[in-house]
This record gives C-alpha cells, structure tokens and sequence, in this order.
C-alpha cells in the first residue's frame, strides 16, 4: 500500500485511457442499477424460483470450487516443480477453457461425459452414473470452465516461492509429499486462496457449458445465470431483478473473503 | 518494424476491401432477418430469387426470433422480417417498425423426434410420459416451449422432463447426441435433422400450430425489393419450397 505514488505524477497519456476504462467497466453495472424496476423487486425476489436458483448457483459454485482446488493444485505444482518433456504443452492445453467458447465447452463435455460420450458410456454401463441433466453435471461444467483460473493463479505463485525451503525440508528428511503438505502449501496458501476465489466466481457466473451439458430444469439444474437467460426471452425486468441478486451476493460474498484472507494473511 | 510495416499492410488491404464492398451500389442488397427455423428453406427461396431477379443479393440474419425482434426495434437496418410465431411479429408492429400489416406464409407444428431408429419404440404422445425415457422439452419462454406445453395439456400428458431447452435446436441436439431419449421439437427441425434422429408425428400437434409472419420493415433501405421478396415467398414456388421443408400451408385466417 505504501508504494502508492501521488496521482498529480501520472502521465496524462495514462490517466485519460484509465479513466476511460474505468467508465467502461463501470457504465453498465450503474445502468443495471439506474434502470432496475425497483418498485416491483420485492414482488419479484418473493419467487421461490429466484431463491431456488441462487441455492444451487452457490451450492454448485463452491462444490466446483472444492473439486477445482482438489485437482487443481496438485496440477499446478506439477507444472511449477517438475520438469518433462511436453510440459509446456500441457501448460497450454490447461488455459485452453479460457479461450474455448463456454459453449463449445459443453458439447465438449457432452462428447466426452455424456450418455454416449467416451468416459460417460462406460460410467453408465458400470456404475450407472449419467452426468447430463443432473446437479452434479452442473458442478463437472463449471469446475471444467474454472478450473484454469486456478491453475494458473497457483502456478504463479508457486513459482514466486522459493523452491529452497522445500528442498531443506527435503534435507532434513522430509517426504516431498510431507514437504508440500507443511512447507510449500501453507507458503503459497494466499495464491491458492486467490485462484478459489477467480474459480468460484468463474462458476457463479457460468452460463454455456452449463446449460450445454447440464440442460435447464428448476431446482436441479437451474443456475442463476440461466434463469437470467430464460427470464430475458419473455420477462426482461425479472431478468434484471435476478442480476441484480447475483450482483450484490457476488459483491457480497468476495468482498467478505477478500477480508478475511487480508486480515488472515497479514496474521500468519 | 519490418512486422509492424506487414500488418499496417494487411490493414491497408482490408480498409480497401471494406470500402471495396460499401462502395457497390450497383447490387441492391435485400438483408432478411429470419426465425432460425428458416435457415433451410429461406437459404433455397434466397438462391431462387437471386436467380429470378438478376442484380440483387439477398443477405440473411437468422436467430431466435425474440433476438431478431430486439434488433429491429433496437434500429439494426434490416428490409424484411420472418417470425417464428405471431407473439414475437406484434412486439415488431407495435413497435411502429413494420411497414403495411404482417402476413402469414407458413405454419409449422410438432414432432416428437426419436434416436435413430426409435429403438424406445415411441408411437404417441403419451409415451412421452414413460418413466424410463429422458425426455426434453424447450423452455416455455420461447415459441417451441409455448406450444409443447398446450399440446401436452391438451392431451392431459403429464412429461417430467430432464430439461426445458432453451431454443428448439438445442432440444434436437440433445436427442442427436443421444443423451436424451425423446423431444419435442417442429417438423421442420425432424426434416432438416435426417438420418440423424426418426421422427414420430401424432395428431395432437394440430391443436397448437405456429403461423409464421413476415413484413417488410418501416425503414427498409430497400423497401421495392423487399416488397419483391415477400411476394416471392409466398408465391406458389416459395410455398413448395417450404412445404418441401415440413412447413404446413397458412391456416385458412390467413390472406
């Protein structure tokens, strides 16, 4: 915080754009808020639907979150510490959901998990087990668009670690499982921390692969960004009541963290 | 630098394409903007009447209705619109954007749509209500929905379906990827489908059939020609094409 310069000594080439982009991001979330039909919110935040929607975006959302950091972090330390051929390879097929369209994503996933996929054929042969259609499904969508987000945020930090106090730990005869376990994880613990947030709030806000593969069904498989979807189509000032749930929980729930990681951290 | 100067280069060539396309008054352009539902019979209509009317291009926007609505109404410069049901044509009209009254061209019902083959051995309607099958259905906000609801409550089948899509292509792509077992889907979507799934008809469709309107625009660019194309749809071979497509003839209300 105590690096912050005055702002009298930025360059005007910088500020304007910066300002500029800042009106840019901001413009939009201050029109949801400015053209939100506030007298009929209460009416529309009384519907279970809402309710039941935002229940299983954060159920769903935080589940992805905990299979994103079960998979995820291993992953990452993977790719931070050790070294085969290909590595880089494979570091660049784990970004690939960033860029692959959401949507595309799910028939991906369908391809692969579904009734008929490769995997999801023989899952329903031994274990019964389809993914489509199901809450489970919605967490395998949004765990696979987020899951990136997490890799490369704990990669970072990984490799801003210094690998030294593993290989003491290493030295002094510690298993390199022991030494990730209590040396490097509790070290990289504010990255990880990060990373969960940047996937949890990644899958909050999945739309493509969740509909693609999940399908649509209240309850089950309705997330909120789907009901703001489908609420588009023919009642667009619910759909803007339901963003602005997802809006101030998001804000809400991030801002919370964000406190309790700082105040965390800073006491390690 | 010597990078920079190629993509200068390549900026260069584009700008002048560009301007190469807007500057080609001499071929009138009828843009048309129709209900994905139409990709298939429009696309021929569109080759047909560029052949009859030498000169002109037609150029098609399809998507969801509601989409096409929003982006008329919203001011995108199109001269013609063809709606999937009458519901999204009257947000276009009452919006002062349509020029003379919309006109019925075509109407379109109803199929369940099976996996290759039916291997569930779907006959009816009511087999929808099997407890065993995976069934989908589109969502009630948009047109397909809406109708597979009044036909299944008129015929008191009561579906518990894994899904309510949300457009009629995405119903039809869950059968064709076999995760579903059973859709309802339109004709047309069976038709245009082919080998990939087995249609299976049932009577209750008539009671809830789409008419599918079309108008050209209030700020049409190219009002004459529009005019020109909607007649061309619903002249006698614009109605073989779409009848060749699964559409049904306009219902007798229909001028």
């Amino acid at each position: 915080m105590s690096t912050a310069r005055p702002a009298a000594r930025a360059p005007l080439a910088l500020l304007v754009p910066a300002a500029a982009g800042l009106v840019f991001l901001l413009l939009p979330l201050a029109a949801l808020l400015l053209r939100a039909p506030w007298a009929a919110l209460p009416a529309q935040l009384g519907s279970p639907r809402v309710w039941e929607a935002l229940r299983l975006s954060l159920l769903t959302a935080t589940a992805a979150t905990a299979l994103c950091l079960v998979l995820g972090v291993p992953l990452a330390w993977v790719l931070a510490r050790t070294d085969f051929p290909g590595r880089r390879l494979v570091r660049a097929l784990v970004t690939l959901p960033l860029v692959l369209p959401p949507v595309v994503g799910g028939v991906a996933l369908l391809l692969a998990l579904g009734r008929d996929g490769l995997v999801g054929r023989l899952l329903d042969d031994w274990l019964g087990v389809t993914l489509p259609f199901t809450t489970a499904g919605v967490v395998v969508a949004e765990a696979f668009v987020a899951m990136p987000f997490l890799v490369i945020s704990v990669e970072g930090t990984l490799r801003a670690a210094d690998p030294r106090f593993e290989e003491a730990a290493a030295t002094l005869g510690a298993s390199r499982f022991t030494a990730f376990r209590r040396v490097t994880l509790p070290l990289i613990a504010p990255g990880v921390a990060a990373g969960a947030v940047l996937a949890w709030a990644r899958a909050l806000g999945e739309f493509g692969a969740t509909i693609t593969f999940a399908g649509n069904f209240p309850g089950r498989t309705q997330t909120m960004p789907l009901a703001v979807y489908l609420a588009l189509q023919s009642d667009p000032a619910a759909a803007v009541a339901l963003s602005l749930v997802l809006l101030a929980v998001s804000v809400a729930v991030l801002g919370a963290m964000r406190d309790r990681w700082t105040t965390g951290v800073g006491a390690a | 630098m010597r990078r920079g100067r190629r993509w200068a280069g390549a900026a260069l060539t584009a700008a002048v394409v560009l301007s190469g396309c807007g500057t080609q008054e001499a071929e009138p352009t009828v843009t048309v903007f129709a209900a994905a539902s139409l990709k298939e019979s429009f696309g021929t209509l569109g080759e047909k009447f560029e052949d009859e009317h030498p000169g002109t291009n037609v150029e098609f926007s399809f998507g969801g209705s509601d989409t096409l609505a929003a982006g008329i109404t919203g001011g995108a410069p199109a001269d013609v619109f063809a709606a999937a049901d009458e519901a999204t044509m009257a947000r276009v009209t009452q919006a002062g954007e349509a020029s003379g009254r919309p006109e019925a061209f075509a109407r379109n019902r109803l199929a369940i749509v099976t996996l290759p083959g039916n291997p569930h051995g779907v006959r009816s309607l009511g087999d929808l209500a099997r407890p065993e099958l995976k069934v989908v259905l589109c969502d009630v906000s948009v047109p397909c929905g809406a109708a597979a609801r009044t036909v299944l409550s008129t015929a008191r089948v009561r579906v518990r379906p894994a899904s309510y899509e949300q457009d009629v292509k995405s119903a039809l792509t869950k059968v064709r990827l076999k995760e579903a077992d059973a859709a309802l889907v339109y004709a047309t979507d069976v038709k245009a489908a082919g080998d990939a799934v087995t249609g299976v008809e049932f009577p209750e469709a008539d009671t809830a059939t789409n008419s599918y309107p079309i108008t050209v625009l209030k700020n049409a660019p190219q009002p004459e020609r529009a005019a020109e194309f909607v007649e061309f749809v619903r002249s006698a071979q614009g109605r073989r094409v779409l009848r060749e497509a699964g559409f049904l003839e306009p219902g007798p209300g229909a001028r």
